[in-house]
Order: C-alpha cells, then structure tokens, then sequence
C-alpha cells in the first residue's frame, strides 16, 4: 500500500516544481496602503470588541438580580429599586446639607485626601527603607525578620493603637493607610535593588558615579519595574484599608457613609457606595499602572 | 623606564566559606603605550578575572597594577571597560549613554557645548550619530557593542579594556566591528588590553598575544610577538606565512593546554 502512495505523491509532486524553476511569474502585490475609511472601521470594531462583552455580561447579571430580588419578602433591593431609592445620590453628587449629610463625592474625597497622604508617606518611605535593605546586607538581616512579621499584620488592628497615640480619627486613619500599604512597597523595591544588575553596578564604579548619582541615575530606573509593582500593590491596599478604617472612626468618607446607610437601612445606598468604591479603586490602580509605563518605559527591555 | 601599564604579580584567590580557589597565580604583564595587547585562554581560566583586576572591579590577592608608575587598586575612566554583554543602561537613549560617561568625566573641564561635541564626536567614531536618539532595545547587537565602545572611547581612557568585546556577536557583524576597531586603534593610537578567545581575531589585532594556561591557578603560558604591519588587511592575511605562523602557535598552545586538561 505504501509503496505506490509514495511514488504517486512524487509523481504528483514533481512537476509542478520544474514548472516553477523553468518559468518564474512575477505576482503584483496587492498595495499596502490603507484608507482612513479602513482605518476607523478596524478602530471601530476593536472598540466594539472590547466593549460589548462587558456590556452583554452586565445586562446579563442585572437581569438575573433583577429577577431574583423581585420576589416579595427579598432581603435584598433589585436593580429597579436601587435606581429609585439613590437617585438624588447619583445626580447630585455634590449637595452638601452640613454635618456628614454630603453628597458621595465628598465622601469620597475625604476617603481619597486621607489615602494620598498616607500612601505618598508609605512610597517615600518604603523606596527609602527597600533601598536600605537591598542595598545593605546588615540593614537587611536586622530589617527584614521585623519587616515580615509586621507586614502581616491587618491593616485593622492598628488602628486601635494608632488611634491611642493621635487622639484624632483623621490622623489615626492616615497612619492606617501609611502602615498598609508600606509593606509591598518596602519587600519589591528591595527586591528590584537586590536584582541589579552587576554590569550596570561596574558602569558605575568604573564611571566613578557619587552614591546620590547611583541611586538617581542606576538604581531608581533599573528598580523602578520593582518599585511600581510595589505601589501598584500599596494603592489597592490602601483603598481596601481605608473603606474599613472609616467605617470605625466615623466622620466623613465613604467607608462611614456606608456604615451610615447600613444603620438606616439604607442598602440600595450602600450596593451605590460599593460600585463607586470598586470604579474608584479600579482608577486608582490604573493611575498608578499608567505612571508606571510612563516611567519603566525601556527599562524592563534589554 | 616606568612601564606605561604593568601588571606585578598579581595572584587572585576567590574564598567561598573555607573552600579557596586559586584563579590566577603570578602574572606579570608589561604593556606598552599604544599597544595592542590580546590576552587569550580556554573559558574559566580567569583572564575575565584578570581584566577586573585591572579595571579595578575586582581586587587583586596579591601583587596589584601600575598605570604609569601609579598604583591603581579602584576602578575609573582611566581604565574604560567594554563589556561582553556592552552594559548599556537601557533607560538611557544611545546619545544619554554616552553623554553620561562624558558629563561625569569631564565635568569640570568642558563646557556644556564642549561635552555635546565630544559626545556627537565618539559617536560618530563608531558610526552610530544616526541612532542617537534610539534606546539599547531597539537597536542590533552589533551597534550595542559599538555604542559600548563609543562611551569607553569618550572617556578618553589610558588603557582600553575589552572584555570579550565581539563574543556575542554572529561572525559577520564581528569581522565588521573588528575592522573598526583596528581602525580606531590605527586612527587614535590607543593602549589596548583585549580578552579572547577567538585565535584570529587575537592575531588580527594584537601586536602581542598572551597565551593563558588553564586554570586552577593560571599564569602566562607565553607571550607571543604578532610582527604584521599596520594598517592591517583581513584578506591580505588570510595566505600571509606571517599570519599563518602566528595563528598556528596559539593554536598549537591552546590545543596541548586543552589536551592537558583531559589527560588530567
């Protein structure tokens, strides 16, 4: 059997190839160039591509809560009721009727004003403290035991103390958010100085470079992919922390906006409150995300 | 007379818990001013080791080296290393990788234009102007390695050290980057320390070659002369008796060296 297949595929096979040699065809390209009318049609079903799928799935999800939470004794509002019940919240995000009675974007305002000071805190100090531990083997092994253990320490449980040595919420929730979102800065940006690598440490000896033009010029660009996957992990942190350190300490923001809406009953309020908590967040994370290509750009290429 | 670079006696043992291990035993090195000097053995006996020594990224044991009578034990730009692998901060475009080397050394002896004219000038050396603006990534190899040279150049540098400078490259773009760099060496006169391990590039370039013995323990096994005259013409050689004798030696070292090893 295998015999004549093969001779059959050769025989088959062959000439066409003399065919090619003997007489060479010149094929007309077709032209590369593109019109502005292809161009917005292949940017217009990229877009499409990536906006429908979400879109379908939340329709989906909303049709199935919506169904679900329809029935009468539900514990829980549907998408209808939410829509009603927060209204005036969604369309007024900026009334302000005194006390903690605000709109959400003062609740989340004051919730984003407490996380920048604590996290810009937490990033100068944990690329100050990870340089030191990467840089230096004893601050290494006198830093990083401590270092393990309190980093896993939640964020919650130092709000007690922190709040016994400020006597204020404000302070006291800032600390918070310093103290969670310092440990991945300090543990990556170690890292990234530790990975260093050696070539660009001789480039340095050899140029003669003082230590403040080693830290600015080789070991801040070359850790920075380390750094920023350190605060990318800090600033999620830090948003998780502050929704619950709110809900303690009171006042405004919108971890104790939502507490205060549980207290009233409120839950059409407070699914409101999470969605922004989640938008916001997800913000958060790609600011930080799209600083860090900015500033790593070429450095993780080799 | 004072040597221009001498290499006295250095030893070199690397300590790792209680285990030494001895990498180079007694080398001592004249190199002449302008002189193009190859040193060539079998990978790990230690002649990478032995040009940080000299650059002073790695302190010697015993013995140190003298650079016009001056005992140099840290490293500098008197002493401008190219790298293997050319160590280009790729954060830095082509241009900033030069201008770094030459803002840091010559800072306080060219003005602001001075140091953008020395810059432009080392690149154009190396034929690299058109990629000024390009970052390491996003350029070949090949010009990696000229970009390396250029910033070595721009230190303007006592001795020129190359660490295996054409290693990483395909055997194209290293017979191209070789006629550079003898032409440089021809245009500028430069002091240069090179580590090999390709016989014909060691005999195209060198005006001596010195010959490793393998490791533990290695030391100068023999210094050969390359008598040819310069300028030098890389097919000319290819049947010159000159040439051919020299390649020859350094083969035939090399080639017992390594038969050495497997009887041991």
């Amino acid at each position: 059997m295998n015999i004549p297949l093969k001779s059959e595929v050769m025989a088959a096979a062959s000439p066409p190839i003399q065919a090619v040699a003997s007489e060479p065809v010149v094929v007309v390209l077709p032209s590369k160039r593109l019109g502005l009318k292809t161009k917005l049609i292949d940017a217009g079903t990229a877009t499409v591509a990536r906006v429908v799928p979400p879109l379908i799935v939340i329709a989906v999800v909303m049709a199935v809560w919506e169904l679900i939470c329809r029935q009468a004794g539900s514990t829980l509002p549907p998408p209808s009721k939410l829509l009603r019940d927060t209204r005036e919240l969604i369309f007024d995000p900026f009334f302000d009727r005194g006390g903690i009675d605000k709109g959400l974007f003062w609740h989340l305002s004051a919730s984003l004003q407490r996380v920048a000071m604590g996290y810009a805190m937490a990033a100068v100090a944990g690329v100050a403290l990870g340089t030191l531990v990467g840089q230096s083997m004893w601050a290494m092994r006198g830093l990083d035991p401590i270092f393990q253990v309190l980093r896993t320490v939640p964020p919650l449980a130092w709000l007690p103390l922190s709040l016994a040595a400020f006597r204020q919420g404000q302070p006291a929730a800032i600390f918070v958010i310093f103290i969670t979102a310092i440990w991945p800065i300090i543990i990556n940006t170690a890292v990234g100085i530790r990975n260093i690598p050696q070539d660009y440490r001789n480039v340095a000896a050899v140029l003669r470079l003082n230590p403040f033009e080693f830290f600015v010029k080789i070991m801040v660009p070359s850790a920075a992919p380390y750094i920023f996957t350190g605060l990318r992990i800090g600033i999620g942190l830090s948003w998780l922390a502050i929704v619950a350190a709110e809900m303690l300490i009171g006042g405004v923001g919108i971890g104790f906006f939502i507490w205060d809406a549980w207290n009233s009953s409120h839950i059409s309020e407070i699914i409101l409150a999470l969605i922004y908590v989640g938008l916001v967040g997800f913000v958060l994370d790609r600011m930080v995300a799209g600083v860090a290509s900015i500033v790593t750009r070429g450095t993780a290429a080799n | 007379m004072i040597p221009y670079c001498k290499i006295d006696h250095v030893a070199k043992t690397f300590k790792r818990g209680n285990i030494e291990s001895n990498v180079l035993k007694d080398i001592t090195l004249d190199v002449a001013e302008g002189e193009y000097v190859s040193i060539i053995g079998h990978s790990g006996c230690g002649k990478s080791t032995l040009l940080n020594i000299v650059a002073g990224l790695v302190p010697a044991t015993e013995g140190g080296v003298l650079l016009e009578g001056r005992f140099v034990d840290e490293p500098g730009p008197d002493r401008a290393v190219v790298f293997q692998n050319h160590s280009l901060l790729p954060w830095l475009t082509v241009y900033d990788n030069v201008r770094l080397a030459v803002d840091k050394v010559f800072s306080g002896s060219k003005s602001r234009a001075e140091r953008h004219e020395w810059t432009m000038h080392n690149l154009g050396l190396v034929q690299m102007t058109h990629a000024k603006d390009k970052r390491p990534a996003e350029i070949s190899g090949g010009m990696k390695q000229r970009v390396g040279i250029a910033r070595a150049l721009a230190m303007e540098p006592k001795v020129l050290l190359l660490d295996e400078p054409f290693g990483a490259l395909d055997a194209l773009t290293r017979a191209h980057l070789q006629d550079s760099v003898m032409a440089l060496h021809q245009k500028l006169g430069n002091t240069v320390m090179m580590i090999t391990h390709d016989v014909d590039e060691a005999v195209l370039l060198s005006d001596r070659i010195v010959m490793m013995t393998n490791g533990p323990s290695a030391h100068i096994g023999e210094i050969l002369d390359v008598p040819l005259p310069r300028p030098r013409k890389r097919l000319e050689l290819a049947g010159n008796a000159t040439y051919l004798k020299c390649r020859q030696r350094v083969l035939e070292f090399l080639y017992e060296r390594h038969r050495f090893v497997e009887a041991a």
